[in-house]
């Protein structure tokens, strides 16, 4: 998207208990809020891996939203806390790798709170806008014009000798 | 019938590996018996000539061991893709780019400054540096220069097989060697080492907690930790649960815990992000404040989690570092 500016893009992680079912509200009393979010429900804040996180910065990612329940409130007892845990640490790990920390982000969000949702979402937005574009796939590929030859996509295949049998 | 043709060569690394591959003791024998060895540089004088000599896809199987540095490595291994039915990454820097790999946390300016000027040890006045190419009355001397970037093997050329370790046992290595030999070979791309995690080969597994509850991490040169014991539930940070078996457990075994060489299961596509996400949620505390300060007891995350792996991880390099210069 070359002759397009630049927009943040954030994938967002949403427990299914509480801060999808803000979304919810906020979408049914008509609250307007930035398009940038890329949502994905899943069925609580303690489901997310945090592969999941660095592989949508990998993929291209600006940033990474993750909604869970309140201390204490999450459906499932402590999936909530595990979430913070593990956050916490991933979050050093990015700073040490050189990606800013505030690029993900752990909000709780009740069902209820179908503004907070939109006032997390808007100053999300605003801070990746002030932090700029991630873009990991492109740094990815001039990290590799170095090479003499590219290197083929992973899905590409070596020439199999038709004597070898391949398993499915 | 003439029998298939092995060949060994190395990259970037330590030379653990050629010792792993000695380590096989009087199996070598048998192996000599079984493969033509036609090309290992450490061991026996062929040249790169008589590589580009053989016919494409003629040597049955190479092993190559070391992560991807430099230009003469990346010829290499595109010359040997060339001339090899399979090719095999060998030991943890050609599978995930192992120790070396750690270096792309810095750039290459930074690493050739410190050793050839800062380094305490250095003693370099006049900040002298390898050239890439070098005129002395007539005769052109060139040296290979360094990538940016250290990668894995499959980040330059396409894998057939990985054979894990830092270094590979004994025991993996041959059994790795007989499955290529057999009449059915694993499905490519195959990890020659069972897809389990270690805590299934460790002496120490009855006494894992089903819960566990960390306070903060143990290190182990500050600890005596029991010998029986499962080393987390002593609060060592050991990724056994997160790396693969075939090892045989054989740090817990010498009470130390397990560093992650031979690389995640099949599951897992990063093992960094696994294994923090396992360990870090066993954390007792549940306070934003309380949580750092446990955290605080792990000074490198880097280091501890991508130790063997960096290269080969989601992120694969520090994202921010500036890629420039002439490799020189």
């Amino acid at each position: 998207m070359p002759d397009n500016p630049w927009e943040p893009q954030i994938v967002a992680f949403f427990c299914n208990w509480c801060t999808y079912t803000a979304a919810d509200l906020a979408g049914v009393s008509r609250l307007q809020y930035a398009p940038n979010v890329r949502t994905i429900r899943l069925m609580c804040s303690g489901r997310v891996d945090p592969q999941f996180v660095l592989d949508a910065l990998a993929k291209g990612a600006d940033g990474v939203l993750i909604g869970g329940c309140h201390p204490g409130d999450c459906h499932y007892a402590e999936g909530n806390y595990k979430t913070l845990r593990r956050l916490r640490m991933l979050r050093r790990l990015l700073a040490q790798l050189g990606i800013e920390p505030e690029r993900v982000r752990l909000e709780w969000i009740a069902a209820s709170e179908g503004d907070k949702l939109r006032q997390v979402v808007n100053d999300m937005v605003r801070q990746i806008r002030q932090l700029g574009p991630l873009r990991l796939p492109e740094r990815f590929q001039s990290w590799n014009r170095e090479l003499a030859h590219q290197p083929a996509s992973p899905s590409t295949q070596t020439a199999t000798p038709e004597q070898e049998k391949v398993h499915a | 019938m003439p029998k298939p043709k092995l060949a060994i060569y190395w990259c970037a690394s330590c030379g653990g590996c050629e010792e792993a591959v000695v380590d096989l003791a009087e199996d070598i024998l048998h192996l000599v018996q079984t493969v033509d060895l036609v090309f290992w540089p450490c061991a026996m004088d062929f040249k790169r000539a008589d590589v580009e000599a053989m016919p494409d896809q003629s040597i049955f199987a190479t092993l190559v061991n070391g992560a991807v540095r430099t230009t003469e490595q990346e010829e290499m291994v595109h010359l040997l893709r060339q001339k090899s039915r399979f090719l095999i990454a060998y030991g943890a820097c050609a599978h995930l780019g192992g120790i070396p790999g750690l270096a792309n946390q810095f750039t290459r300016e930074d690493i050739l400054r410190y050793y050839y000027e800062e380094g305490p040890s250095t003693v370099n006045p006049e900040k002298v540096r390898p050239r890439p190419r070098h005129d002395q009355n007539g005769h052109i001397l060139t040296l290979p220069t360094l990538h940016q970037m250290v990668r894995s093997l499959d980040q330059v050329v396409p894998v057939d097989y990985y054979i894990p370790g830092c270094p590979p046992t004994p025991a993996i290595t041959k059994n790795a060697i007989a499955a290529l030999l057999s009449e059915n070979p694993p499905p490519r791309g195959s990890v020659l080492a069972p897809d389990v995690a270690l805590c299934d080969q460790c002496p120490r597994k009855a006494s894992k907690p089903t819960q566990l509850s960390f306070q903060k991490f143990e290190r182990p040169h500050a600890i005596q930790p029991d010998p029986n014991l499962c080393l987390l539930a002593q609060g060592l940070l050991c990724l056994g649960p997160g790396t693969r078996a075939g090892c045989e457990a054989l740090c817990p075994r010498g009470n130390m815990p397990c560093t992650g060489c031979f690389g995640p299961t099949s599951r897992v596509r990063d093992p960094g992000a696994k294994i923090l996400s396992s360990l870090c949620a066993n954390l007792a505390p549940k306070t934003e404040e309380e949580i750092d300060a446990a955290l605080d007891t792990i000074p490198d995350p880097v280091g501890t989690f991508y130790r063997y792996s960096l290269p080969h991880s989601l992120l694969r390099r520090k994202a921010d570092l500036t890629h420039n210069g002439n490799g020189s």
